[in-house]
């Protein structure tokens, strides 16, 4: 069989972060909540 | 799941109105082609989920403040954010260079320790002792140029004006000397190599 000797791609489709990056994410974003008063605004995170 | 149906600019909506869920479906609909942009650009995988997360970061704190104003285009406006990641990324590594070891490269192809290894360190003390010895074996007049020379560092005037004798005397003393070391070392085949 004939071998491909082009260089492989670094990127498959299939890449994807990892799951705990993707739930630390949803939970920051669950717990982040953010306030503005006049032109300030105030990060508040829920434990 | 009827989220994944729903175009970009409704789910962000939704998430700025406070549904949760409506990040996870944005997040899970173009993750692959954000971290693929990503790891295009760095080639390892766990700098690229740093970017990745710290993209996310700023588009959740971006969303949550209601600064948003690009609707209908998420996707390219996430890209561009974590495109900025990751020339700052280069910035700050082209100050402070940092090596990640990966399969295709090796920390130990950059780093070496030039010091001698235990077995070159006795090869290389075993070679002294032997050279020691066949100097002992020279002449005296020899061995004592010889010896000022190599081991105490001293110009031939001050081996002549210690020694009593001309410069051209001393010089001739150390030929001989090494003339007669090799002739040793020849005849017996001595290895003085480290």
């Amino acid at each position: 069989m004939a071998k491909i000797y082009s260089k492989k791609s670094l990127v498959t489709k299939k890449m994807k972060p990892e799951k705990e990056i993707v739930s630390f994410l949803l939970n920051y974003s669950k717990a982040l909540s953010i306030i503005k008063i006049e032109d300030k605004s105030f990060e508040i995170i829920a434990n | 799941m009827a989220n994944t149906q729903l175009p970009d600019a409704l789910l962000v909506q939704d998430y700025v109105a406070g549904n949760e869920d409506a990040l996870a479906s944005l997040i899970k609909r173009h993750e692959s082609k954000i971290y693929g942009f990503i790891y295009s650009k760095i080639s390892d995988r766990d700098t690229s989920n740093d970017i990745f997360q710290d993209t996310f970061i700023k588009v959740i704190r971006t969303l949550k403040s209601n600064s948003y104003n690009e609707e209908g285009k998420f996707l390219p406006w996430v890209m561009r954010i974590s495109h900025n990641l990751i020339v700052d990324h280069y910035r700050k590594n082209k100050k402070m260079p940092m090596f990640r070891e990966t399969e295709e490269f090796s920390i130990f192809s950059i780093m070496s320790d030039d010091s001698l290894t235990i077995e070159n360190k006795i090869i290389s003390e075993q070679v002294e002792m032997d050279l020691k010895k066949l100097i002992e074996e020279l002449p005296i007049d020899q061995k004592e140029v010889l010896v000022m020379r190599m081991y105490q560092d001293m110009s031939f005037k001050e081996i002549s004006e210690t020694t009593g004798v001309s410069i051209n005397t001393a010089l001739g003393r150390m030929r001989y000397a090494l003339m007669n070391l090799r002739k040793v070392i020849d005849k017996h085949q001595i290895v003085l190599t480290n």
